[in-house]
């Protein structure tokens, strides 16, 4: 063998040789350098995207073969069992074993229930009906994904995005439409990240400056029982509701019970810190693997993108509108930007809630009560998916 | 009825829309009554212990007041200055003087550049 035959091999094995093959994947490395860009410098939710573009540029060099989508569309149709991912699977397809069986989203609702204070949903438990009106954009976002065309399963996983909750979407569309995670995780944290941009217009569209100006009553305050009777309370009945719901809110809630019941505080601390950090890797890193060329170049990703957009939106709006309908009954003590903060994005929409009264009210300080519906957002979201899972899955 | 490249009709996904939103409702206002129930129940029990105990020593009485600082004095405005470091510069003020933030007034808080 001469050394241009050599050469020639060792092109012909190299991973440029692979993108001049299939284009695809070269548009890919540059949307994870993208999504890099947007992490890293528009500090768009970065502890996930960077991760995720990472994923997504690793997993798009050929002949890296850290993620084999065709393995898992055979594990899905069994046509192979779960050990083959050791035996022919790469790193990336390793770890995804923790996406596909719920693992990562439950591990980082632990953590997000060890650093939720349930306290104001407590003192003020109307709260939950603006947490469940701001799920409206889930089921408009599913109509119009059936009406494009997709399936059920996949108009689901779609239509969860408007509930504004990352790991919920992943952990529905993991069981759902795995074929659409990359795009649905994408675009549920990147509309999260915009929370700031894509709420305020519609807040002051929907309600006028009079609303906007309303001081809300001091909450009262909760017992250190009542913290911690609640995450067993709502464990059992929301699980015994609906069983589907049970890995997200059963972790949610142990977490908040690490967290309020004052003897484990090592493992709240663990499971806010440590487990939270470790977990973000796994789960970025992994999502972003399922983001194969020649599977995210597609249509279906732009209109993903677009009806996540507006599941955002209609989630907002329904929040804003009975937000507005509990300011007439009451009249005038809810303040009704309260209502924006149901979609859960925590703590992003209720701190989008207290810049915006603030601007209509300087005084006006609605970070607490608007707190009580981003949480009940989360219990909202976890109580969609699990409807759409017992429907679909 | 109209059915599309899906195995969902629209029909079908207006009811599942309908059904889900209803659950959801369902779910969190079952949930919300819950919340009222455990504070009614938890708080009666922790009010009946402390009633007797607070009846023979009526003298603690005062003692137990500067614990809450309910209300406030007043608004403050804030020019510049995020909520965060205004209510730790309160805190502040409030624990350098040693009185409860409530019995001060704060007018404005801006910062000087």
């Amino acid at each position: 063998m001469n050394v241009l035959d050599i050469l020639g091999t060792l092109w012909g094995n190299s991973g440029f040789a692979g993108l001049m093959v299939d284009w695809r994947s070269l548009v890919m490395i540059l949307v994870g350098c993208v999504l890099l860009y947007l992490g890293i410098v528009k500090k768009f939710e970065p502890l996930l995207l960077v991760g995720i573009a990472f994923g997504t540029i690793l997993t798009n060099l050929p002949g890296a073969n850290l993620y084999h989508p065709e393995l898992w569309d055979a594990i899905i149709a069994h046509e192979k069992s779960w050990g083959a991912v050791f035996t022919e699977g790469g790193f990336l397809d390793i770890l995804y074993i923790g996406v596909k069986g719920g693992i990562y989203p439950s591990l980082i609702f632990l953590g997000v229930g060890a650093m939720t204070d349930f306290g104001p949903l407590l003192s003020n438990p109307k709260s939950l009906l603006l947490g469940s009106a701001a799920q409206l954009g889930v089921y408009c976002a599913f109509i119009l994904a059936i009406l494009l065309g997709f399936t059920g399963e996949q108009a689901a996983s779609i239509g969860i995005i408007g509930g504004a909750d990352g790991p919920t979407a992943i952990f529905l569309t993991s069981k759902l439409a795995p074929e659409l995670l990359g795009a649905i995780a994408i675009a549920a944290y990147s509309y999260m990240a915009l929370i700031p941009l894509i709420q305020p217009p519609l807040m002051r569209a929907l309600t006028t400056k009079k609303e906007r100006e309303t001081k809300m009553e001091q909450l009262r305050t909760v017992s250190k029982t009542e913290k911690i009777v609640f995450p067993v309370v709502v464990s059992i009945f929301v699980i015994l509701l609906l069983p589907d719901t049970a890995p997200l809110i059963g972790c949610l809630m142990l977490g908040n019970l690490f967290r309020e019941c004052g003897v484990t505080d090592r493992l709240s601390d663990t499971a806010q810190n440590a487990l939270m950090n470790i977990v973000t890797i796994f789960l970025g890193i992994s999502v972003g693997a399922t983001t194969v060329g020649s599977r995210f170049l597609t249509l279906d990703t732009i209109k993903i993108v677009l009806l996540g957009l507006l599941a955002f939106c209609f989630s907002t709006v329904g929040g804003l509108l009975l937000g507005k309908l509990m300011y007439k009954i009451t009249k005038g003590k809810i303040n009704p930007l309260i209502g924006s903060a149901g979609v859960s994005a925590v703590p992003m929409a209720a701190r989008v809630a207290q810049v915006e009264g603030q601007k209509a009210n300087p005084s006006n300080f609605l970070l607490m009560h608007a707190m009580g519906p981003n949480v009940a957002g989360v219990i909202g979201s976890a109580v969609a998916a699990g409807f759409l899972l017992a429907l679909f899955g | 009825m109209f059915v599309l490249a899906t195995n969902v009709t629209i029909l079908e996904s207006l009811g599942y829309s309908v059904l889900g939103i209803a659950i959801v409702f369902a779910a969190l206002v079952l949930l919300m009554g819950i919340i009222k129930l455990q504070s009614i129940i938890l708080n009666k029990k922790t009010e009946k212990p402390a009633a007797p105990a607070a009846a023979p020593a009526a003298p603690a009485a005062p003692a137990a007041a500067p614990q809450l600082a309910p209300g406030s004095a007043g608004e403050v405005k804030l020019y510049d200055v995020p909520d965060k470091v205004a209510a730790q510069l309160m805190a502040i003020v409030a624990d350098t003087v040693k009185k409860p933030l409530n019995e001060l007034r704060f007018i404005s808080i801006k910062e000087v550049k």
